[in-house]
C-alpha cells in the first residue's frame, strides 16, 4: 500500500467556507476554476479581485486573496484605478450581468477599449439575482421575470445584449471567449479560457473577457436539472460559445 | 525660487505634483479641463499616472481603486462633474480611503453656465453623495492659497483617512496671479500597509469594502466616522478675520473669491470712516461657528451680512453659528456674476444707515 494521494482538494485560493449561493446555481463553479487558476499560474499573492454588486457581492468571503467590492457597475473603474498604480499586480473583476451589462455598459466598453491589463470574469444567467428575479439586458426573448411579467418583449426591450460579442468589435487588441458551465464538458472548456485570459494578463500583453453562461434555478424557477438544460436549449443558441477575439490574431480589416 | 505667474488650475495640477500625488483620473469639463491638460503632460514626467476617464462616474471609481491599492491620489471636476462623482465620494467616505477632489464650481443648476459660482456650497459641506458621512471642505480666495490648501488637503485626507475637497469658485481657476512653490514639499504618506490591497503576500487578505449588512456592525462604522467629524471640529477650524479688532459696526461673511470683493469694500468702507470688519472662513467643514460667534458678539457689532455668489448657501451655517443674537443679512449674487465693490459698500452704507435688523 502506498501512501495515499490527493487527487481533488479545495485550491489554496479559496477560503474554507460555505457560500450563500442557492443550491444549483453556478457561480460556485465558477469560483472554483479561477481559484484553480489562481492557483496553478501561482498569482494568489499578488492578485487584487473585485466583487461586483449582485449575488456575488460576497466573493471576497469565499477567495482568499485581495479583495475590493465596487459600486454596481463600476468594478471595471476600480480595476483601472489599481492596475494603474499597480502595473505588476494581477487584478480581475468578477461580475454579473446587470452589473456589466446594464449600469456599468459604459465602464467595461472603455477599460476594454483602453486595453487595460486586468481581466473579466462576466457572469450571465440572463436575469438580476440578488434582487429576486428581475429582467436583464440579458435576459432571453420571452423569458417571463418579475419586471417583465408577460415575457421579454424584444419590440419593448430589445434583444438579449450579446457582451463577449460587442467587445470583440473593438480594434484595441483583446482575448474575448464566451463558455458555459452547465456539463463538465463546458466545465473543462470554461476553465482552459479563464487560464489563458490570466495567462495574457500575466504576459502583460492584453485586456482579457471571459463570459460564463450561468444557471439561476431559483429566480428561473426550475430545478437545477431543468435550469442545466434551459441553458443548453435557449441561451447557447443565442449566446453563441467561442473565441470572440484572440490577441494572437490580427484584427480584420 | 522666484514667484511664478500661474493660472489656478495650473497651479493646482503642479501644487498636486509637489504634495506626492501619484495619480490622477479625470474628465474634461469647463472651467477646469486646464488641470487635466497641465497634468497629461507633467504626471508622466514625474512618473505618475494620468488617466483620462470615459466619464466622471468612471474617474472618481479609479481614484477609489487606486486609493485602496494605497496610491495617493486626486482628480478634479467643476460642479456637474461633480454631482456624477458623488456616487463615488460616499463609497470613497464609507471605505476610509483618502483622497483629494477639487471643485472648479461653475454656476448652476443643471448645465447653467461657465463662469464662476458659489452654488455647490451645501453639496459640498452637506453630503452630496447618499449616506452618513461628511467631507472636510476648504476655500482657498487666492492662487497661492490654492498651491497651499491643495498640499494641506494630501495631509488632511491621510490624517482622517476621509477624502478632504477644496472648493474654487471658476475665477480661482482661470485667473492668474504669481504664486511661490518655495519650501512647499509633499506630506509624509500615511503607512497604507494595514489594509490596502496591493497582494496578500506574507499576510492574510485585505478587504475594502462598504456593505455592512449587520447593523451593530455599520452603525459602529457610523460612529467611528461620526468621531472622525468631531475631531475635524476639534483641531481642523481655519478661518481669517480683516479689520475685526476696533469695534467694527458691521461684520462681513464671506470666503472664496467673494472674500477679495469684500475686503475691497471694507478697505473703501474704512477710508469714509465706515467701521466695517470682515470675517473668512477657511474651512467650511468644519464650520468656524465659535471664531465667528465671537466676533459678531462684540458689543460694537450692530449686524452680520453675509456675501455669497449664490442665492444663500453658507447663510445657512452662519445662521446656526449666530443662533439669532444678531440681526443676519445677505447679499447674493447668482448666474455667474460676482459682486462688485461698489454694491457691497451701498448694501452696507444701507444696513448701517437703517441699524434695523433682520432679514
Amino acid at each position: 500500500m502506498g501512501e495515499p494521494i490527493t487527487i481533488f482538494k479545495r485550491p489554496a485560493s479559496l477560503r474554507d467556507a460555505f457560500t450563500h449561493y442557492c443550491p444549483g446555481c453556478t457561480h460556485g463553479v465558477i469560483h472554483r476554476l479561477i481559484a484553480e487558476t489562481l492557483d496553478e499560474l501561482g498569482l494568489r499573492e499578488r492578485t487584487i479581485g473585485i466583487a461586483p454588486v449582485g449575488c456575488s457581492v460576497l466573493a471576497y468571503n469565499y477567495f482568499y486573496c485581495d479583495f475590493q467590492e465596487a459600486a454596481h457597475g463600476r468594478a471595471p473603474a476600480l480595476a483601472t484605478g489599481i492596475k494603474r498604480v499597480l502595473p505588476d499586480r494581477i487584478v480581475f473583476t468578477y461580475q454579473g450581468d446587470g452589473d456589466l451589462a446594464s449600469i456599468g455598459t459604459a465602464e467595461i466598453v472603455h477599460a476594454a477599449n483602453r486595453g487595460e491589463k486586468f481581466t473579466t470574469i462576466f457572469v450571465n444567467n440572463a436575469i438580476y439575482g440578488m434582487t429576486g428575479g428581475q429582467m436583464a439586458p440579458t435576459t432571453m426573448p420571452n423569458q417571463v421575470t418579475t419586471t417583465c411579467p408577460r415575457g421579454r418583449d424584444v419590440n419593448l426591450a430589445g434583444w438579449p445584449l450579446p457582451v463577449a460579442d460587442l467587445l470583440a468589435q473593438l480594434r484595441t487588441p483583446s482575448y474575448v471567449e464566451r463558455v458555459a458551465v452547465h456539463t463538465p464538458r463546458h466545465i473543462i472548456q470554461a476553465k482552459r479560457a479563464i487560464r489563458q485570459a490570466f495567462q495574457y494578463q500575466a504576459e502583460r500583453r492584453c485586456y482579457s473577457f471571459v463570459e460564463v453562461l450561468s444557471t439561476c434555478p431559483t429566480n428561473w424557477g426550475k430545478t437545477p436539472a431543468e435550469a442545466c438544460q434551459w441553458l443548453d436549449e435557449v441561451m447557447v443558441p443565442y449566446f453563441k460559445l467561442g473565441l470572440k477575439k484572440s490577441p494572437d490574431r490580427p484584427p480584420v480589416e | 525660487m522666484a514667484k511664478k505667474l500661474m493660472k489656478g488650475n495650473e497651479a493646482i495640477g503642479e501644487a498636486a505634483i509637489v504634495a506626492g500625488a501619484q495619480a490622477y483620473f479625470c474628465y474634461p469639463i469647463t472651467p477646469q479641463t486646464e488641470v487635466a491638460e497641465y497634468l497629461a503632460k507633467r504626471m508622466p514626467e514625474v512618473g505618475g499616472v494620468f488617466v483620462q476617464a470615459e466619464s466622471e462616474l468612471a474617474a472618481s471609481q479609479m481614484i477609489f481603486g487606486a486609493a485602496a491599492a494605497g496610491a495617493r491620489v486626486f482628480t478634479t471636476s467643476s460642479s456637474p462633474g461633480i454631482s456624477l462623482m458623488s456616487e463615488a465620494m460616499s463609497y470613497i467616505a464609507a471605505a476610509e480611503l483618502p483622497a483629494v477632489f477639487i471643485n472648479i464650481i461653475r454656476c448652476g443648476p443643471g448645465l447653467g453656465g461657465i463662469l464662476p459660482s458659489q452654488g455647490d456650497y451645501l453639496q459640498a459641506t452637506k453630503g452630496g453623495g447618499h449616506g452618513d458621512y461628511r467631507f472636510l471642505v476648504l476655500a482657498p480666495s487666492t492662487i497661492q492659497e490654492t498651491v497651499d490648501l491643495t498640499i494641506e488637503a494630501f495631509r488632511l485626507a491621510d490624517k482622517y483617512r476621509n477624502p478632504v475637497m477644496l472648493i474654487g469658485d471658476g475665477l480661482i481657476g482661470q485667473m492668474m496671479e504669481p504664486v511661490d512653490f518655495e519650501g512647499r514639499t509633499a506630506p509624509p504618506r500615511l503607512d497604507t500597509s494595514g489594509w490596502a490591497t496591493t497582494g496578500c503576500a506574507g499576510r492574510e487578505p485585505h478587504i475594502v469594502k462598504t456593505l455592512f449588512l449587520d447593523p451593530n456592525v455599520l452603525e459602529q462604522r457610523n460612529r467611528k466616522m461620526r468621531d472622525k467629524y468631531e475631531q475635524m471640529k476639534r483641531e481642523e477650524v481655519r478661518f481669517e478675520t480683516y479689520l475685526c479688532d476696533d469695534a467694527p459696526e458691521l461684520l462681513v461673511a464671506a470666503y472664496g473669491t467673494t472674500a477679495r470683493v469684500v475686503r475691497t469694500a471694507v478697505d473703501r468702507l474704512r477710508e469714509e470712516g465706515v467701521k466695517v470688519g470682515m470675517f473668512r472662513p477657511i474651512s467650511v467643514f468644519p464650520f468656524p461657528d465659535e471664531p465667528l460667534r465671537q466676533q459678531a458678539l462684540v458689543p460694537s457689532v450692530k449686524a452680520v451680512l453675509v456675501v455669497e455668489m449664490s442665492m444663500g448657501q453658507m447663510l445657512e451655517d452662519v445662521e446656526r453659528a449666530l443662533q439669532g443674537r444678531r440681526p443676519l443679512h445677505f447679499f447674493g449674487r447668482g448666474g455667474g456674476n460676482v459682486p462688485a465693490p461698489e454694491e457691497l459698500v451701498r448694501e452696507c452704507r444701507r444696513l448701517l444707515g437703517n441699524g434695523q435688523g433682520g432679514r
